[in-house]
C-alpha cells in the first residue's frame, strides 16, 4: 500500500506542480497517442481490407461453408453430409494417393537433385553466372507454356516426341508417357522438377555460401574425405534451410494441380492424375458442389496441418 | 551475397589448380556446362524450332534437329486465331495494376508496421503472416465465392481487374520483406524529418522510399511474373474471352487448335517473362534469397 502511495507521488512530482496543468497534458497527450494510432491504421487499411476480404474471410468462411448446404439461394446447416459425401466418392481416394505418390516421386526426385547442383555449382570458379541463369530460367516461363511444350513435343507418345528420340537414339525401350497410367506420374514429376528447381536451387546456393571456410578447412586437417566433408560439414550447416525447403516443397506439391491439367487433361489415363487439388477444383467449378469442395479444402488444410506439426516437432527434437 | 574468389569452399582453391584435380574439375565444368545447356535450354530450343516445323515433319521419326523449311506460319496462326495481341495486353495491364496496388498498399502497411508501430500492429502483422501458412488451393473456393458476391455490397468482381489486383495485395511475404527493409533504416533520419515538421506521408515519400529502391525494385517484378505465371485464380475470375490472361487463354484454345500452334502461343507467351528474367536477374535472385536465407 505505501508503495503505491510514493509511487503516485513521483509520478505527480514528474509531470508539474499544477493540478490543472496536468489533467491538460495528459489529455493532449492521449490525444496525440490517439491521432498517432489513426495515422499508423490510416496506411494499413489497405493492405488489412485486402487481407480481410481475400484471406482472413475466405479462411473461416471456408470451414463455414463445409457444414452448410446451399440450393437455389437457400443456405441450410448439414452438419458433417458434406465430408460424408466427399469421402463416399471413389475418386476422393484415388486423389489422395495420387497426390501422395506425386509428393514422395518429388521429394526423391526434386528435392536431392537441388541440393547436389547447388554443392556442385558452389565449387566452379567459371561459368557460375551462366549456370545459375540456366538454372532458374525455367522458374520464369509461364507454367502453362511449359507445360505444353511438355505435353506435346516431350511425351508425344509416338516416336517423334523428344523424350522417345532421346530413349531410342541409346537403344532404350519408349514409353507411351502420359498414356500410360504408371508413367504418368513420374512424367509430371519430370516436368514439375524442371519447371521449379531453379528456385531451391538459389536458396541452397546462398545457404552454402554461408558456411565458413575454416569448417571444411579443419575437417581437412582431420583428414576427412569429400563426402565425409558433405556429410559432417556441408548437411549440418544447411540444415536449417534444409528442413524448411522440405517442408515447402511438401506443402507445395501436395496441391499439385496445373500440371494434372495441362499434362493429363484432368483425370489422366485410368484416373492415374486425378489430384486432391483437382478434385476441389472439379468439384467446386464443373460439379456446381462448392460445399462439398470446402469440405474437400478443409480436409486438405487438416491433412497439410497435421502433416507440418509432426514435421516442425520431429526437425526441432533433434536440437 | 557475392562470393569473393578466395573464401574457402567443400575443395580447396589449391587443390583445385593443382594437377590433376585442375583436369578433374575442368572435366567436371565442361560437363556441367553442356548438361545443363542440354537440360535447361535444350526443351526451350526443341519449342521454337518445333512451332517453325510443318505438321508432318513435327510427326516425322526421327525427328529432326533443325527445322527443314522453317516457316513462321504457326506463329502467325497463333497471333491472329487466339488473338494473342488482346490476351498480352490484358496480361500486362493486370500485371502494372498489381505492381501498383502492391506498391502503394504494402509499402503504406509495412511503412506503418516499421515505424509508426500504432496500436495492435503486432496482432495485425502476425494475422498477416499467418496467411503464409494457409495453402492456396484450401481458400480458393471460398475466394471465389467472396469475389463473386463481394459481402455487404454484393457486387461481383468477375472479369473486372480489380479482382486480380486485390487479392495480390493480401501478400504476406511482400509485407515481410518490405517491413525487414524498412526496419533497417535508422531511426534517427525519421525523428529527424519528424522534427523538421515533416508529416508521416512526406517521410515516407521522401526518406523511405528513395533509400528502398532495390527492395521495391524486387517486388515490382515479383508481381509482374505473378500474374504473368498464375493460372487457376485469373481462369476462374476473368471467365470471358476478353478478359483472359495469356496462360488461360491458351488453354481456352489449345482444345480445337493444332498442337503446334498451342506450342508457338506458348513460345510467345513466354518471350516477355524470359526478357524480363535476363534484364532484372540480378534482382530476381537476390530477392529470391533475401526473404530466406537470413530472416
Amino acid at each position: 500500500m505505501a508503495t503505491t502511495i510514493s509511487f503516485q507521488d513521483t509520478k505527480k512530482k514528474q509531470r508539474g506542480p499544477a493540478g490543472v496543468n496536468l489533467s491538460a497534458g495528459s489529455r493532449t497527450r492521449r490525444g496525440r497517442k490517439l491521432r498517432d494510432n489513426l495515422t499508423g491504421y490510416a496506411f494499413l487499411i489497405g493492405a488489412i481490407f485486402c487481407f480481410a476480404l481475400f484471406q482472413w474471410f475466405p479462411m473461416i468462411r471456408g470451414i463455414v461453408m463445409s457444414f452448410q448446404h446451399t440450393k437455389r439461394g437457400v443456405t441450410t446447416w448439414v452438419g458433417f453430409d458434406n465430408f460424408v459425401r466427399i469421402v463416399q466418392d471413389p475418386s476422393f481416394w484415388t486423389a489422395w494417393k495420387n497426390t501422395f505418390y506425386f509428393t514422395v516421386l518429388a521429394l526423391i526426385l526434386g528435392y536431392a537433385v537441388p541440393f547436389v547442383v547447388a554443392i556442385l555449382l558452389n565449387e566452379f570458379r567459371h561459368f557460375k553466372g551462366y549456370l545459375r541463369i540456366l538454372v532458374y530460367l525455367p522458374v520464369m516461363l509461364p507454367p502453362a507454356s511449359a507445360l505444353f511444350l511438355f505435353k506435346y513435343y516431350a511425351y508425344d507418345p509416338s516416336d517423334a516426341g523428344l523424350f522417345n528420340a532421346i530413349l531410342k537414339f541409346f537403344h532404350l525401350p519408349t514409353s507411351q508417357w502420359m498414356q500410360s497410367p504408371t508413367m504418368t506420374m513420374p512424367a509430371m514429376v519430370i516436368a514439375s522438377t524442371w519447371m521449379n528447381m531453379g528456385a531451391a536451387v538459389l536458396i541452397y546456393l546462398a545457404a552454402l555460401q554461408n558456411i565458413p571456410g575454416e569448417l571444411y578447412e579443419a575437417a581437412e586437417l582431420d583428414g576427412a574425405g569429400l563426402l565425409r566433408r558433405i556429410w559432417n560439414v556441408t548437411i549440418p550447416q544447411t540444415r536449417l534451410i534444409l528442413a524448411l525447403l522440405a517442408m515447402l516443397q511438401i506443402v507445395a506439391t501436395m496441391q499439385v494441380f496445373i500440371e494434372p491439367l495441362i499434362l493429363a487433361n484432368g483425370a489422366g489415363t485410368q484416373d492415374s492424375a486425378t489430384s486432391v487439388a483437382y478434385l476441389i477444383y472439379q468439384h467446386g467449378f464443373f460439379q456446381n458442389d462448392l460445399n462439398g469442395a470446402a469440405a474437400l479444402g478443409v480436409i486438405m488444410l487438416l491433412v497439410l496441418a497435421a502433416f507440418s506439426a509432426v514435421y516442425v516437432r520431429l526437425t526441432t527434437k533433434q536440437d | 551475397m557475392a562470393q569473393d574468389s578466395g573464401t574457402r569452399t567443400l575443395i580447396s582453391q589449391a587443390q583445385l589448380q593443382r594437377g590433376k584435380g585442375k583436369a578433374v574439375y575442368w572435366t567436371l565444368i565442361t560437363l556441367t556446362v553442356v548438361i545443363f545447356t542440354l537440360v535447361f535450354i535444350g526443351p526451350l530450343y526443341w519449342m521454337v524450332t518445333g512451332a517453325l516445323k510443318s505438321g508432318q515433319e513435327i510427326a516425322q521419326t526421327p525427328p529432326t534437329l533443325f527445322p527443314k523449311h522453317p516457316e513462321t506460319q504457326n506463329y502467325a496462326d497463333a497471333w491472329n486465331n487466339l488473338n494473342l495481341a488482346k490476351l498480352m495486353f490484358n496480361t500486362f495491364y493486370y500485371a502494372i495494376g498489381a505492381v501498383f496496388f502492391q506498391l502503394v498498399f504494402d509499402t503504406a502497411a509495412a511503412y506503418a508496421l516499421s515505424k509508426l508501430r500504432p496500436i495492435f500492429g503486432n496482432v495485425v502483422l502476425g494475422l498477416m503472416l499467418a496467411t503464409l501458412m494457409i495453402p492456396a488451393m484450401v481458400v480458393i473456393v471460398p475466394q471465389y465465392v467472396t469475389a463473386i458476391d463481394l459481402p455487404i455490397v454484393h457486387v461481383s468482381m468477375l472479369d473486372s481487374p480489380f479482382a486480380i489486383w486485390l487479392p495480390l495485395v493480401a501478400n504476406a511475404f511482400n509485407i515481410f520483406l518490405l517491413k525487414r527493409f524498412f526496419d533497417s533504416i535508422p531511426e534517427d533520419l525519421i525523428a529527424a524529418a519528424m522534427v523538421d515538421g515533416a508529416t508521416p506521408l512526406r517521410t515516407l515519400w521522401s526518406i523511405i522510399l528513395p533509400m528502398s529502391r532495390p527492395i521495391l525494385g524486387v517486388v515490382s517484378i515479383f508481381a509482374v511474373t505473378y500474374v504473368w505465371k498464375d493460372f487457376l485464380w485469373p481462369k476462374l475470375v476473368m471467365p470471358s474471352p476478353e478478359t483472359r490472361t495469356l496462360s488461360v487463354g491458351i488453354y481456352a484454345f489449345s482444345g480445337g487448335t493444332p498442337m503446334n500452334v498451342v506450342v508457338a502461343a506458348s513460345v510467345i507467351a513466354a518471350i516477355p517473362t524470359v526478357i524480363i528474367f535476363l534484364i532484372f536477374q540480378r534482382n530476381i535472385m537476390s530477392g529470391l534469397t533475401a526473404g530466406s536465407v537470413k530472416g
